[in-house]
């Protein structure tokens, strides 16, 4: 899902300017970027800073701060396993191992053709029907070897 | 006759392959010349049963899952779309359910009923005369109606809900905020989630109750990226709301003004902790702020803040409506009201469980939840999410209340219950909770920082066998120093998943016997 736009200070501005006059912008626009860009470009802290009168520190440790927020661009898919307590119960160890084996990299890491980025998650709000995943923007319940599998396929054509 | 077929729209049940159900459906009925309409309610909670598809008939609605799209040909054969009970499949009548039957719902009495953008509906079921009967109360005696229901926070922390309006009605100042926690972290947790993505309208009521009661015009939920459905659920309802007059200036034609909207989060649990939410609201880092100042004085953007947790805030309209004292009828001792209990993990019947405090834990796991899934021995739940203990079989006899709780050095949280069979490694567990203190530390507090970063490399060392005592001893003072050094929850509670894995499965730690695996 190569659907992000290329880096675009001009597009990065407009957005921003979309915010102009919101309480506490910084977090709708760095998720806006995100979503346009799929992460949060370098040279878009400087222009958020001066957009909201911070310091360039601030907005950098605003971004640092939430592991949602990406420093650089991931693979075409993302899959996220969930990792929490109530998916463990139900067995996420080893459907994690079994995506770190077939993929060949860990959590938090891209695939080197780019393709797939795994990364884990703590919970999806869906403890009672887990082992729970992420995939783009599908929520996957009652996961298995065989659906996971599906989704790596998916992933990887 | 047009034929009525629910197909829930709860994430839980997209996750299980709902939208391909109601496609196949809808297929099906075409190909049979069949009139069917197909409404998108909220999940009724069963959620072992999603997809859990419901047949509207004479005689009520008659259930039918968990369906796969493959089935809904066999269905239709079946006569399912006329509530016959032929197919594997079928349930029989929702209502008649011992699982919703045993249950108490107030907060959650529509949900998974009704279609959860139609205003209609909402108001046909009650919604908005909590509201109205807000109006005709006035300010004070509505915030007087929430502290008779003796509504204790819904979060984790168990605060009195009326106190806390009574801090910001009595607090001066030009502009106040309603804030909803909607963040919603803990892992076996999901009962915000399902109302907001259920019956988004009562959040939206009870928060324009709470900005009438106190003086507050703006209100914001804040919720976690994880739940885009249900961002999606309450900025839709939110837009109806604002149309149909119930938001914005002179709510139902009141003279109050009162408006609202989301903000998502970060995947940071941290900003769970409402100062620390505060300060993700305000656009910065999420460190947690010391108090006093309380958020009821210096909350958002400095100005006095209602925050509540989306259950605390989706029990008001119901309170409104029925009154204090009926919602205060419900429960034991200082617990009043009900509890959604989330049942998650290793269970055969997961789902929502909104009940009376005052049952037995026990009974919740086995009653409601039938046990594990896995069929193997069950050996411990955790309750209240990653800062709550693990609890052995032999404490299940344990009510679920507030101080009865406390008494065996748990916590109720958030209502969240995730059980765990025989296989479970309770060192891994306590060793969990530390490595996730450590990755969710808002960094201000060295205890919670680097103690649980220490406490992770310790337990590594305890599972390699390399002197068990002395680093159990190790582990037992760094929760000391996590409990005294913490200046909030995520520190000072993470010794609680940790030490109730010591304290009650010690055979996992290297102490006793090892338990014996039952092949
Ligand atoms: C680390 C941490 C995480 C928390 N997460 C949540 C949460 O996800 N949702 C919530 O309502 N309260 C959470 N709380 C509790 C809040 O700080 C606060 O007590 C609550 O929002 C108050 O609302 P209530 O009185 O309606 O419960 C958390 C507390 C801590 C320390
Ligand atoms: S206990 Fe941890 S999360 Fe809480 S304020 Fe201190 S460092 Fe931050
Ligand atoms: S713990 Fe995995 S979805 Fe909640
Ligand atoms: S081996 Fe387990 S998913 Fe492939």
């Amino acid at each position: 899902m190569s659907h992000f736009e290329p880096w675009s200070a001009e597009r990065a501005a407009a957005i921003i300017a979309e915010f102009n006059g919101v309480d506490g912008a910084t977090m709708p626009i760095l998720h806006e970027i995100q979503h346009v860009f799929g992460y949060v470009p370098e040279a878009v802290i400087p222009m958020i800073a001066k957009a909201l009168n911070q310091s360039r520190a601030e907005v950098y440790g605003t971004v640092t701060f939430y592991h949602e927020f990406r420093r650089e661009l991931p693979g075409r898919h993302v899959l996220k396993l969930c990792q929490a307590e109530a998916c463990q119960s139900n067995g996420s160890d080893h459907l994690r191992d079994c995506a770190e084996k077939r993929l060949g990299v860990k959590l938090g890491e891209t695939t080197a053709d780019r393709r797939v980025t795994i990364e884990p998650i703590y919970c999806l709000g869906l403890c009672a029907n887990g082992p729970a995943a992420q995939f783009d923007d599908r929520m996957v319940g009652r996961l298995t070897e065989e659906k996971l599998e599906a989704l790596m396929a998916e992933a990887q054509s | 006759m047009t034929i009525k077929i629910y197909v829930p729209i709860d994430v839980a049940a997209l996750a299980c392959g709902a939208d391909e159900v109601a496609l196949a459906i809808q297929t099906e009925a075409l190909k049979r010349g069949l009139p069917v309409e197909i409404v998108r309610n909220g999940s009724r909670g069963m959620l072992w049963l999603e997809p859990m598809v419901e047949v509207e008939t004479a005689g009520g609605r008659v259930a039918y899952g968990p369906v796969e799209p493959k089935d809904v040909a066999a269905l239709f054969d079946d006569g399912f779309h006329e509530g016959k009970g032929k197919h594997s499949l079928h349930i029989g009548l929702t209502e008649e359910h011992p699982y919703l039957k045993k249950q108490q719902r107030l907060t959650f009495a529509r949900c998974g009923i009704t279609d959860p953008r139609s205003l209609e509906a909402y108001k046909l079921l009650g919604g908005y005369k909590g509201l109205e009967k807000a109006i005709s109360l006035g300010p004070k005696d509505t915030v007087e109606e929430v502290f008779t229901s003796g509504l204790r926070g819904r979060g984790g922390a168990g605060f009195p809900t009326g106190i806390k309006w009574r801090t910001v009605a009595a607090a001066q100042a030009d502009r106040k905020y309603i804030v909803i926690n909607a963040d919603e972290g803990d892992s076996g947790t999901f009962s915000d989630r399902m109302i907001m993505e259920g019956d988004p309208f009562v959040l939206i009521e009870g928060m324009t109750i709470a900005g009438l009661a106190v003086g507050a015009t703006y209100g914001y939920v804040y919720t976690r990226s994880e739940y885009p459905h249900a961002i999606k659920a309450m900025n839709d309802a939110i837009a109806i709301a604002r149309k149909a007059g119930l938001l914005g200036k002179g709510v139902a034609g009141s003279k109050y003004d009162f408006d609202m909207e989301v903000r998502m989060g970060a995947g940071a649990y941290v900003c769970g902790e409402e100062t620390s939410l505060l300060e993700s609201l305000e656009g910065k880092r999420g460190l947690v702020r010391a108090k006093p100042p309380l958020p009821a004085l210096v909350g958002a953007f400095g100005k006095p803040t209602v925050i509540n947790n989306v259950m605390s805030m989706a029990s008001v309209p119901i309170i409104l409506s029925e009154g204090g004292k009926y919602y205060a009828d419900f429960g034991m001792g200082r617990s009043r009201g009900t509890m959604p209990v989330q049942l998650a993990g290793n269970l055969k019947y997961g789902g929502l469980v909104e009940i009376a405090f005052g049952c037995t834990l026990g009974s919740l796991v086995y009653d409601f939840g039938g046990g594990t899934a896995s069929g193997r021995p069950e050996r411990a739940v955790q309750v209240g999410g990653p800062l709550g203990a693990y609890l052995p079989t032999h404490l299940w006899e344990t009510l679920f209340d507030y101080e009865a709780f406390a008494a065996i050095g748990a916590g109720v949280g958030h209502g969240g219950i995730v059980l765990f069979d025989d296989t479970v490694d309770m060192l891994k567990m306590a060793r969990f909770a530390m490595h996730f203190c450590a990755v969710e530390s808002c960094g201000k507090c060295t205890p919670c920082r680097i103690g649980s970063t220490r406490g992770g490399e310790t337990f590594d060392k305890i599972a390699a066998g390399v002197e068990v005592e002395k680093n159990l001893a190790l582990i037992e003072e760094l929760c000391e120093t996590m409990r005294l050094g913490s200046l909030c929850a995520l520190g000072g509670m993470t010794p609680f998943p940790v030490e109730s894995a010591i304290q009650h499965f010690p055979e996992d730690f290297g102490r006793g016997p090892k338990l014996q695996a039952a092949e």
